[in-house]
């Protein structure tokens, strides 16, 4: 467990006055990642909700340097900083350890900034890489992204007469970075506080690129009331949609199982209107499908972290 | 006395030979041809031990100068090279280099830009970039890229510039091609170059700074305002380096060369390597008792425009021949910007351009005395086609 009483006197390094929804799970993981390390930080941050929100000119709410680049880049952005920092640090003109975090969205991340971060994850920068995943292109105003789940309505691919929202499967991110032979790779979701700070601070600790997908529920995107963003989260894991786990050079562990209490994935789909559609009657197939994903996804990881 | 090794050099080995002196902090590249023999040469330095710069082997032209801008940002001096198609995956961040006023050095590699995919000389990949807020230099030969790169260096980190600079060369013709380059000592070259000291680097954690804001309509035209008087410091900067250069090099890098330009009649105007035989056929055709006269356009991004002017106000007609077409059908993207800035002269010379050398088309010194010849009658004339295609089929 993490010491709370002891973080909370950890200088806040975002700044509170940013213009993120209320009820928007991106600053409170942030927050929680932030807080794994009390060394400075340098972070680079994709295009975003994240990125607009917090700098919008002549405003910023980032106490610690900060980078935007482009949407699709900054994995790339970071590997320059990084490396200007490993040979000017080579040359004696900084002499301080400095941690650095790059942090983009499902959009930046699962899509069009995947290259980009490939590349850092391979040649081996010493960063941090969190992708905050709120299953969709929530900046721009809801469209499907890889990230967004089977069934799901979104702008670009809504729920119609014809049509019951996405009808692919969520990309598995978190494996593709696992292909990446780093040191270490993690999901965490913004409701468990201590398991995130945790899995932060082992992130920052390792030395060579590390990386973690984050669950951050999105009011707006998936539709449900403000302050039940923190219950959001808490239902993807427990009806296993979005497990916790992590994996240190190349070693599986399970964070949380629900072992018998494990729920049904309705559980968490009813709570939004994002599956809304779902629920009508004819679409009791696509509700099966999802749950019959999630159980085979659930037990190979389990395989996975038992071996 | 200057003391000065020669080499002979290509443009590529020139632009590498520049990069080792130099010494940057960071490079970061993705081969392209015809770039890859200067990341070649300065990989190869790196391997020797000869240079403390670290190479980003990126992973596209795109990452190139992401990571540029990053390095850059976090405080490093970075250089970088590239050409065609990669300049052109990279375009959206060369826009974000200047933006951010990031002192960057690129040397790019002339060549054409798909469709159809060629790997030959024309410009139609740095005049992607021209309304990008970078300087731009283009060079004759192997000697002037070498040339080009160090004042490059000093340009870009001018505290009154601070903008990313794009030293071109054409691809093969000046790239592969084996030229006498005069190298100046090592030492000399730190000397000229200096310490780099950026001025809010990432870096500096104790004062945290934000780059790359969202900046809406309330300021965000005051920032590109500012961009655009940053380029008005670019001329005198540069002519104050280039007299500090001389003193070193015992050469003189001007903003546009004039060649036996004071007397003529005709003119062409070009760049890059083009100019070199141009001054032949120039040469030859005094000898003829032609008035023919070149100018020669080292810096075309920010424009000198009065320079061009005094250079040319006396011609009868001159002939600018754009190695790139715009599609406007006006006219190349020199050609354009030469005729609107003789706009508000009076008596002004009759002009016409030339679209050549496209996808590497060889530029032979018939077609050259071709344009001359035809100067002549343009002179003459009041009625002539004014966008002209020199060197291909059904021209």
């Amino acid at each position: 467990m993490v010491n709370l009483k002891k973080l909370s006197k950890q200088p806040e390094r975002l700044a509170p006055g940013h213009r993120m929804c209320i009820g928007c799970g991106v600053t409170i993981g942030i927050r929680q990642i932030l807080r794994g390390t009390e060394k400075p930080v340098v972070i680079g941050n994709a295009t975003g909700c994240l990125e607009v929100c917090t700098t919008i000119y002549p405003y910023t709410a980032w106490k610690v340097p900060w980078i935007h680049n482009a949407f699709e880049n900054v994995g790339a952005t970071m590997s320059g900083v990084q490396t200007a920092y490993e040979v000017l640090k080579k040359k004696g003109k900084i002499d301080k350890d400095i941690k650095f975090l790059a942090i983009g969205g499902d959009g930046g991340t699962y899509d069009i900034g995947l290259q980009s971060m490939s590349g850092m994850l391979e040649r081996g920068h010493d960063v941090f890489y969190v992708c905050y995943d709120n299953e969709a292109y929530m900046n721009t105003g809801i469209q499907r992204s890889s990230a967004t789940p089977y069934g799901a309505s979104t702008k670009t691919a809504p729920a119609g007469k014809v049509k019951q929202g996405k009808e692919r499967f969520k990309k598995d991110l978190t494996k593709i970075v696992v292909a990446h032979n780093i040191p270490y790779v993690c999901q965490a979701a913004i409701h468990n506080y201590s398991d995130t700070i945790k899995k932060a601070q082992k992130a920052f600790k390792t030395y060579g690129p590390t990386f973690m997908n984050l669950l951050t529920p999105c009011t707006a995107g998936w539709v449900y009331p403000a302050e039940n963003t923190v219950e959001m989260s808490k239902l993807a894991t427990e009806t296993c949609f979005w497990p916790l786990y992590e994996i240190e050079n190349g070693k599986y562990t399970l964070n949380y199982d629900p072992g018998d209490k494990k729920k049904p994935i309705t559980d968490w789909l009813k709570t939004q209107r994002r599956f809304r559609h779902l629920f009508k009657p004819g679409n009791e197939k696509i509700l099966q499908e999802i749950q019959e994903h999630v159980d085979s996804e659930w037990e190979k990881l389990k395989k996975l972290c038992s071996e | 006395m200057k003391k000065m090794k020669t080499k002979a050099l290509t443009g590529a080995d020139a632009a590498g030979t520049a990069m080792k002196q130099i010494d940057p902090d960071v490079v970061a590249a993705y081969p392209i041809t015809p770039q890859t023999p200067v990341m070649h040469k300065f990989a190869k330095f790196i391997a020797d031990g000869e240079v403390h710069t670290e190479l980003i082997k990126v992973e596209s032209e795109h990452s190139a100068m992401s990571a540029s801008v990053g390095a850059a940002s976090a405080g490093a001096r970075v250089m970088t090279a590239t050409a065609a198609n990669g300049l052109a995956l990279m375009v959206e961040i060369v826009y974000i280099a200047a933006s951010l006023r990031l002192p960057i050095v690129m040397n790019v590699v002339n060549r054409a830009l798909s469709a159809p995919i060629n790997i030959h000389c024309d410009h139609s990949d740095s005049m992607l970039c021209r309304d990008s807020g970078w300087i731009q230099l283009y060079s004759e030969n192997q000697q002037e890229v070498y040339d080009n790169t160090l004042l490059a260096v000093r340009l870009a980190e001018n505290s009154k510039v601070k903008l990313p600079v794009m030293v071109c060369q054409d691809g093969f013709i000046t790239s592969h091609e084996v030229m006498r380059v005069d190298l100046l000592e090592d030492k000399k070259v730190k000397d000229f170059i200096g310490k780099h000291k950026p001025d809010y680097p990432l870096l500096d954690t104790d004062n945290p700074v934000t780059y790359g804001p969202l900046d809406l309509f309330d300021y965000y035209f005051e920032h590109k305002r500012q961009q655009s008087e940053a380029l008005t410091h670019v001329f005198e900067t540069f002519n104050n380096l280039s007299k500090e250069y001389e003193k070193i090099s015992g050469r003189k890098l001007n903003l546009i060369e004039p060649y036996k330009l004071k007397d003529a009649e005709l003119a062409i105007i070009c760049l890059n390597s083009s100019a070199g035989s141009v001054k032949f056929v120039v040469d030859q055709l005094r000898e003829w008792g032609v008035k023919a006269g070149l100018l020669k356009i080292r810096m075309f991004r920010p424009f000198p425009k009065k320079l061009v002017v005094d250079a040319l106000k006396h011609v009868k007609a001159f002939a600018v021949l754009d190695r790139s077409e715009s599609f406007s059908l006006q006219g190349g993207p020199l050609f354009t910007e030469i005729r609107s800035t003789m706009y508000e002269i009076e008596n002004k010379p009759k002009s016409v351009n030339y679209i050549y050398g496209l996808g590497g088309r060889e530029l032979k010194l018939d077609h050259i005395r071709q344009v001359f010849e035809d100067l002549g009658k343009v002179a003459e004339s009041n009625k002539f086609k004014i966008v002209r295609f020199l060197g291909v089929r059904n021209g």
